[in-house]
Formats: structure tokens, C-alpha cells, sequence
């Protein structure tokens, strides 16, 4: 039977390339694929360009990873937090670029990256600086702004629970980004706090069907919950 | 007398009507929840994904996988819902939401937001889901103090921060009056503590009631 279980989180990351768009799941800390962040920074892959919500908090994640020097870009809505220092200090001196976008816009253009959708018109951020530039259409006598996919050479995901085709389950709020995340990349790799055996998940249930799931590696409960 | 911070947030609830789903902006309008009365079935949601969003979660109850979009641990009611972040914005984006309660730095009388970015010099801008939710719900309702820390209006003719959306606001409750805006024109719905005068001293505008 098909297995796309690696041992371990090295294993998981093997082959990302420098330059490589990286889209990253997560919610504060539910969702986030803590362990394949870190094994990030560590697999040493520079030049990235990061997707996520946040842009990192405090000097752990993607905070660290962006320390490190490896990152380039970061696409997110929200990049400004009380423990945002990190970021803050490399975007005020200019070594980091930053794309805002909102928040729903981001999901919403990662999901048209996932589902083949070459862009689409939206009314968020209609009239304002995020919208500058772009082209707009008046639909039914409303004002939309075009926006475009996003699509990552990885993604990585932070799941409850996945079995060793690749199918996965989120817990509560963790789902966040991440399903959407998991069909929008080139590579998707998928940490989980537990592997059950093919069948133990319900197929009534499952989030991420196993066709957008490239790897899965089982990194054990969280410390946290 | 001006209203209190709860006070504003006890009417704001008052006028929420029954049966509503309805989303509450990080700060001040989260205290609209503490407000709200259990026979009014109002179900509260939450961008980050979960329909049926309960109050702040207290020891045992705490669970760093249940969260609210200020990331704050929270429970969830009987019969509510996870859903992912795409469908979470379908959801405001859609016109499925009732109401959207947000804070402002200003609002204009036609309905204009500003919420996200003073647009000074390196100032990080951060946008979260403030512009989905300022066009995202059938009504936007702003709950604010009428005036900033230096005295300043925070109605205004016109916006002069970077707007978040363009006449999405239908109403904002103040401390001292509450006043529905759009397309027409403002208009002062009621008063606190405060003649109709008093008001258009403290705003430099011309408010009919």
C-alpha cells in the first residue's frame, strides 16, 4: 500500500531548494508546524519567501528562521505583534521584504492557487492602498479588485492526526490555513501528532483528502495541549 | 452622563437582533459578548474558523487548539462548527454574517472606515482580516469612544488615515451619541449625556437628529 511516511522531520524537508516559496500553516500556535519550521532552519534552505498569517513571534519558529538570514520575503496579513521584534527589526532596516494582505484575500488566494483559479475579483480592499495598482470591475454595481493565486513550492502543515496515505484531520481552531495551504504547493508536507492505521480515520471527517499530501512524518502530542 | 466603556457595550448588544450570527472585532468590541443575553441565540463567530465561539476559556478550560482571532483561548458553544480559513471568509465575504462589530481610528458620515494603518513613516503596516470584515457582514456597526486621547473627533467629514473600506459602516456607537452613517449622510439615532449642540462642537460637523 502507498506510504508517504518519512522517519523523521530531515527526512521530511529533504530537497527544499533555496528560493523556494514556502507556504507556512498555523494560527498563533494552533496549527503551526512547529517542528518543520524548525527543522527548517536547520535543513538551511535560504532565500525563501514565506506565506503565512504572522511573520513570526518571539525568537522561536519562523522568528528564528527569519533570524537566520533565510528569508527574503514574507507574504502575510498580520506581520505587527507585541513579540513581532524579529521581524520588525529587518523590515525597518530594509532587509526583508513584506507583502500585506488581507487576511481573507491570502486564503482565499492560496485556495485559487490550490483549485486552478487564475485569479478572482473580490470587494476586499476595495478603495484602499492594498488595492492600488490593480485592476478593478464593477460586477452587478458593486466595485471588486482583481486578485491574483498564490501557489508555494511547499507547504508546510501542521495536522492532529493523518494516516500513511496522507489523508489528515485538524483539531478545533488548528485547521486554520492549513487545508487550503496543503492543495496550493508543489510539495506537501505534513507533520502530525499521530499516525493511525489507513481506515482509522473516518472518510466522513477527513479535511485534507491524501491526493495533496506528499509526505507525512509523526513528530507525537504537543507539549503544549 | 457619557457612557461607560460596559454601558456602550450593553446597548451595542441590546440592539443586536435575535437569532443573529455575528462577529466581533479584537478590543473593545469583544466586550459586546459579555453582554449578550442567552435567550437571544446570538451565535458568535470567529474568523480563525469556528461558528459558536463561547466566552474567554479559565483554567482546566484552556486549550492552546481553541482560540479566538485575538488568539485568545476560548470555549465553544453546543453545536458549534471548525471550518477552514477560506470558507471562514466565505462566510463574511459572502453576506452571511448579520453583524460586524469593529473598532476605528475614524469613521467618515458617508460609512468610510480607518482601522489598520496610520500611514506614518515606518509604521509596519499589519491589515489582519480588518478590510474582509469591514465590507463582510450585512451590518458594520463601530463601536469607539467619540474622541481620541487629544480631544480629536473620530467622526469626521472625510477620513485623512488610510481607509479599510469605502461605506461599509452603517452605524457608531460612541460614548456620547450614536449615529448611523452611509451614502445619505449621518444622522444621531440617540444622545448621551450630551445635547445634539454639544456634539457638533466636539465633532465640527453639522449633525441633524
Amino acid at each position: 500500500m502507498l506510504d508517504k511516511r518519512v522517519a523523521d522531520v530531515a527526512a521530511a524537508l529533504d530537497g527544499i531548494q533555496d528560493g523556494a516559496t514556502v507556504l507556512v500553516g498555523g494560527f498563533g500556535l494552533a496549527g503551526q508546524p512547529i517542528a518543520l519550521i524548525d527543522g527548517l532552519r536547520e535543513q538551511g534552505a535560504k532565500d525563501l519567501t514565506i506565506v503565512a498569517n504572522n511573520a513570526g513571534n518571539g525568537d522561536t519558529g519562523l522568528a528564528a528562521l527569519l533570524k537566520a538570514g533565510q528569508v527574503r520575503k514574507v507574504i502575510c496579513s498580520f506581520p505587527r505583534q507585541v513579540d513581532s521584534w524579529v521581524f520588525d527589526e529587518l523590515y525597518l532596516a530594509g532587509k526583508i521584504e513584506l507583502e500585506v494582505v488581507p487576511q481573507g484575500n491570502l486564503a482565499e488566494r492560496i485556495r485559487a492557487g490550490g483549485a486552478g483559479i487564475g485569479g478572482f475579483f473580490t470587494p476586499t480592499g476595495v478603495g484602499t492602498l492594498l488595492a492600488e495598482g490593480k485592476e478593478t470591475r464593477v460586477i452587478d454595481g458593486r466595485e471588486y479588485v482583481l486578485e491574483s493565486p498564490i501557489k508555494g513550492d511547499v507547504a508546510l502543515i501542521g495536522a492532529f492526526k493523518g494516516d500513511q496515505l496522507g489523508n489528515l484531520v485538524y483539531r478545533k481552531t488548528s485547521r486554520n490555513f492549513n487545508p487550503v495551504m496543503a492543495t496550493a504547493a508543489t510539495l506537501t508536507i505534513a507533520q502530525v501528532d499521530e499516525v493511525v492505521p489507513v481506515g482509522g480515520l473516518d472518510p466522513e471527517a477527513i479535511v485534507t483528502p491524501a491526493l495533496y499530501v506528499d509526505r507525512v512524518v509523526e513528530v507525537g502530542a504537543r507539549e503544549w495541549l | 452622563m457619557a457612557l461607560t466603556r460596559d454601558e456602550l457595550a450593553a446597548r451595542i448588544a441590546a440592539d443586536i437582533p435575535y437569532g443573529a450570527y455575528v462577529n466581533l472585532g479584537i478590543g473593545a468590541p469583544t466586550l459586546v459578548a459579555d453582554h449578550l443575553e442567552p435567550e437571544r441565540d446570538v451565535t458568535l463567530h470567529t474568523e480563525n474558523g469556528l461558528l459558536g465561539m463561547g466566552r474567554a476559556a479559565k483554567g482546566d478550560e484552556i486549550d492552546p487548539d481553541l482560540i479566538n482571532a485575538g488568539k485568545i483561548p476560548v470555549i465553544a458553544e453546543p453545536g458549534h462548527a471548525f471550518f477552514h480559513h477560506a470558507d471562514s471568509f466565505a462566510m463574511m465575504r459572502g453576506g452571511h454574517l448579520d453583524v460586524c462589530v469593529l473598532g476605528a481610528f475614524q469613521v467618515s458620515v458617508t460609512g468610510d472606515l480607518a482601522n489598520w494603518h496610520t500611514g506614518e513613516p515606518g509604521a509596519i503596516p499589519a491589515v489582519g482580516g480588518a478590510m474582509d470584515l469591514a465590507i463582510g457582514a450585512k451590518q458594520v456597526w463601530v463601536m469607539t469612544d467619540l474622541l481620541t486621547k487629544d480631544g480629536t473627533s473620530k467622526l469626521v467629514a472625510a477620513c485623512s488615515y488610510p481607509l479599510t473600506g469605502k461605506g461599509c459602516v452603517s452605524r457608531v456607537y460612541t460614548d456620547r451619541a450614536v449615529i448611523e452613517v452611509g451614502p445619505n449622510g449621518a444622522r444621531v439615532l440617540d444622545l448621551f449625556g450630551t445635547t445634539l449642540e454639544e456634539l457638533n462642537e466636539l465633532t465640527g460637523l453639522e449633525l441633524t437628529q
